[in-house]
């Protein structure tokens, strides 16, 4: 362990967290949670996806206001102000998306907002002999005058620190800061960190990488469903423990019995050693009336697999045989035309236009079964749309709102309603419950087992380990874009699953 | 609810359905016959309405094709340019006198020229969609280009249609009528009733609003953008040829000035007919509608003396921002 701190000795507490609960639009998100973060120490916040961790950073940033507790920076309560303007205070947040403007240079964007003048004029060489000794201080080799937009991802990362520590940050909110980088990028990070924890700065690092967490960091806290489950020393624990912390639920009844395919079912899709973009070399096969369900984290290429797949992407190397036929790459008609539907997780900006109405966007993807020659028949729409209202329980008032006023729910059931009109037998459906409430989740489950029971086979992508080990009866786990994990059976468990997804176990996949 | 009351209901429900953006415009159109008719009685008389609609017909009829393009989310500044490009192929096709026979030659004209502006649209088309250039800035260079040539092929001057032949023989197709219907009023009812078919019934014309309205949406629903783009493009093109054979039997003659600003203008018939210009949304028969309107306003201006003529440019200008401005309060009281 690097953890230098001791626990005793351990620095005042700078910024700290009591009892603070967050609502969204009535749905509560934090329940009463605590954190504290010492003077010189590396906290890591750790959960999963929908644990509670963003909104928890956001509160601690200004970003967002919580709902009840109070925050306490320096052993006095404090209102932080919305919007980045904590950082006059000294907190400052790294955004996993960049907030750098790409069109300035370094130095421009360090001092962007409070450019230093002299007689009115900027003063240019007083900021760039400052950037470059923030630069060097950090042992960044990135250039005061280059352009952002010519950076790497590395050494924006490492601009934004400079600029954290030009603005005198004492609190440094990292989001997932190692997603994007390579191996050797991260250890020159953490080497930065540690030099500038050891200065009195305390960084708090989220992350879902439990060996980055074990490596870098001197306390563990664990969220989990909006609540604070342990805060503990990170020498004291290991991976598995803290797998065990962010996952310990029991399932419920959400889900409908699974039924296992026959092992000598027709295979149905196959992929061969498949590469797109960050994907590398990913094969896997489903068999009729099979739900084979995909995990792992965010970003870990799960969707650039599925689009390559559905040939919304064009692949760079690798074949995809839909039911014995090789489908040409790239080629959205090919995979549809051969009975491959791919369901998008974005049903706001890639699913529904928001301003049609439902039976618009029912048959977009059908048209040609509602006429002949391009002609569309007014009353065999009619007919789709009252057939999937009933099929897929669309709850609406009046039949022609348009589908950006429906409710996620009513819009995901179009969506799946959607796709389903293409008559599809493989049906890949992308974080099928996102951003629903529980009684609709339920629905969605049961729909898709019904398709499975008859006889359509399923590929369901999620970040909610419950519902792919309650719906799959097997599972592939990816990990920085590839697949190394698949489990069957008794293996599919949360525990089993964090360990491939978070890089603790591997196996070869065949 | 007993049946009768949920009759009502729906019935309640479907007049406030009614969009006022489709509306809006037909409502400015009664509004400025009124006020036409207040201010010249000549003004309602069938013949001076016959020919307000007449005189609009080259904008009304281009103006259908952009519908298409700005539906789909794109935009073609090239149009006035290109209809003096294609005029002049089909006059200096013509007075080349490579086919004998008028008749025959006649004919050959006209699909000469239809083939013409659906090859200029299919060129703005590829430049946008293959050539990944914005549409604003493809189409403001092949304007260039379109010009550019008309001016070479004029050699600055005029070109125009010598055999007597022929303009004897063309000349119906602008001044003359069918079933008492001046043949410019025929053309613009029957391109748009087809245009509103292939918009509204049709699968294509689908394509065309889901590509306007969010096109990756339409890529994730497999439909084919480009192809969709390209293809009102050349729409466009099929439409500004139409123009061409109602406006070359008119003055038998172009010049390199034919056509100019008819781009802003047919533009400004199609935003103040209510479509958007964001795109997503096609309203064929509010193109017409704005069309006439730009027209109307012309003519009255005319027949009344209170405003100078000079000054329809800026008349015009004035009303593309107040139906902006009116489609943002609708959009937003919605």
């Amino acid at each position: 362990m690097s953890s230098q701190t001791i626990d005793a000795d351990a620095g005042a507490v700078v910024l700290s967290a009591r009892r603070i609960s967050k609502s969204f639009n009535g749905v509560q998100v934090l329940f009463s949670v605590n954190f504290d973060l010492r003077a010189g120490e590396i906290h890591a916040l750790m959960g999963e996806n929908g644990a509670g961790k963003s909104t928890l950073v956001k509160i601690l940033s200004g970003f967002e206001q919580p709902t009840s507790g109070e925050i306490i920076l320096d052993g006095n309560p404090v209102k932080l102000p919305p919007n980045g303007a904590a950082e006059a205070l000294g907190i400052v947040i790294i955004h996993q998306e960049f907030n750098l403007a790409e069109h300035l240079t370094v130095t421009e964007s360090l001092f962007l907002g409070r450019e230093v003048t002299r007689f009115g004029m900027l003063d240019r060489k007083y900021m760039r002999a400052e950037t470059r000794r923030v630069l060097d201080l950090l042992g960044s080799h990135v250039d005061e005058n280059a352009m952002i937009s010519g950076l790497s991802i590395a050494d924006k990362q490492m601009v934004e620190i400079a600029k954290a520590i030009s603005r005198d940050a004492r609190v440094v909110f990292m989001d997932e800061p190692t997603a994007v980088l390579s191996r050797e990028e991260t250890n020159f990070l953490f080497r930065q960190v540690r030099k500038l924890r050891d200065q009195g700065t305390s960084f708090v690092f989220v992350s879902h990488k439990l060996d980055e967490v074990m490596e870098l960091t001197d306390r563990v806290t664990v969220l989990r469903d909006g609540q604070w489950i342990k805060t503990s020393p990170t020498a004291i624990l290991d991976g598995e423990s803290i797998a065990q912390l962010m996952v310990g639920r029991e399932l419920s009844k959400l889900f409908p019995a699974k039924r296992e395919p026959d092992v000598d079912e027709e295979i149905m899709l196959s992929v061969n050693s498949l590469s797109t973009g960050y994907v590398r070399d990913a094969s896997f096969e489903v068999r009729k009336g099979e739900i084979l369900g995909f995990s792992g984290m965010i970003g870990s290429g799960r969707t650039e697999l599925m689009e390559a797949v559905a040939g919304l992407r064009s692949r760079a190397s690798g074949e995809v045989i839909i039911k014995g036929e090789t489908v040409p790459s790239g080629d959205v008609h090919a995979a549809n035309r051969r009975g491959l539907a791919y369901m998008t997780k974005d049903r706001k900006s890639k699913g529904l236009l928001l301003n049609s109405r439902m039976t618009a966007n029912l048959t977009l993807q059908s048209l040609e079964n509602h006429g002949k020659l391009g002609y569309l028949n007014p009353a065999s729409e009619a007919a789709a749309l009252e057939r999937a209202r009933r099929r897929f329980d669309i709850r609406v008032r009046d039949g022609n709102v348009v589908a950006g006023r429906m409710s996620g729910g009513n819009q995901q059931k179009l969506l799946l309603a959607k796709v389903m009109e293409t008559e599809p037998d493989i049906i890949i459906i992308d974080e099928p419950t996102r951003g629903i409430d529980v009684g609709t989740k339920q629905q969605i489950y049961h729909f898709i087992s019904a398709l499975a029971r008859d006889g359509r086979s399923i590929i369901v992508v999620s970040s909610e380990m419950p519902e792919v080990i309650g719906l799959c009866t097997r599972v592939a786990v990816m990990r920085e874009g590839r697949i190394v994990g698949m489990l069957e059976g008794d293996e599919i468990s949360e525990q089993e699953i964090m360990r491939y997804a978070a890089g603790l176990k591997k196996k070869a996949v065949a | 609810m007993s049946v009768n009351e949920e009759t009502r209901e729906i019935r309640r429900r479907n007049w406030r359905d009614i969009d006022l953006r489709a509306v809006a415009p037909f409502a400015a159109l009664v509004l400025l016959l009124i006020l036409g008719a207040i201010v010249n009685p000549n003004f309602i008389g069938i013949n001076n309405l016959a020919n307000v609609a007449t005189r609009s017909a080259f904008i009304a009829i281009i103006a259908i094709g952009a519908t298409f393009v700005i539906s789909s989310g794109d935009l073609d500044l090239s149009v006035g340019a290109m209809v003096a490009f294609v005029a002049s192929l089909m006059i200096l096709f013509m007075n080349s006198g490579v086919i004998a026979d008028p008749a025959l030659m006649l004919t050959a004209a006209i699909a000469f020229t239809i083939v013409g502006g659906a090859a200029c649209g299919l060129v703005n088309g590829l430049i946008t969609t293959v050539g990944r250039i914005e549409p604003f800035i493809a189409t403001l260079g092949t304007m260039g280009i379109y010009r550019g040539l008309t001016t070479w092929l004029s050699q600055g001057g005029a070109i125009t249609l010598r055999d007597p032949v022929l303009q004897e023989m063309y000349r119906p197709a602008y001044f003359g009528s069918i079933l008492g219907i001046p043949v410019p009023i025929a053309v613009i009812l029957a391109v748009t009733s087809v245009a509103a078919f292939i918009l509204y019934r049709t699968r294509y014309g689908r394509h065309v609003v889901a590509v306007g309205s969010n096109s990756d949406v339409a890529r994730y629903s497999g439909i084919p953008v480009n192809r969709v783009r390209t293809i009102a493009f050349v729409i466009q093109g099929l439409c500004v040829a139409v123009a061409v054979l109602l406006y070359v039997p008119r003055l038998g003659s172009t010049s390199a000035t034919t056509g100019i600003l008819w781009e802003l203008q047919a533009i400004t018939a199609v935003v103040v007919g209510g479509t958007a210009l964001k795109g997503g949304a096609g309203r064929v028969w509010g193109t017409i509608c704005g069309a006439f309107i730009l027209e109307l306003v012309g003519n009255i201006m005319l027949l009344s003396n209170f405003i100078s003529e000079y000054l329809i440019g800026a008349i015009q200008g004035a009303i593309i921002i107040i139906a902006m401005l009116v489609q943002r309060s609708l959009v937003r009281k919605s």
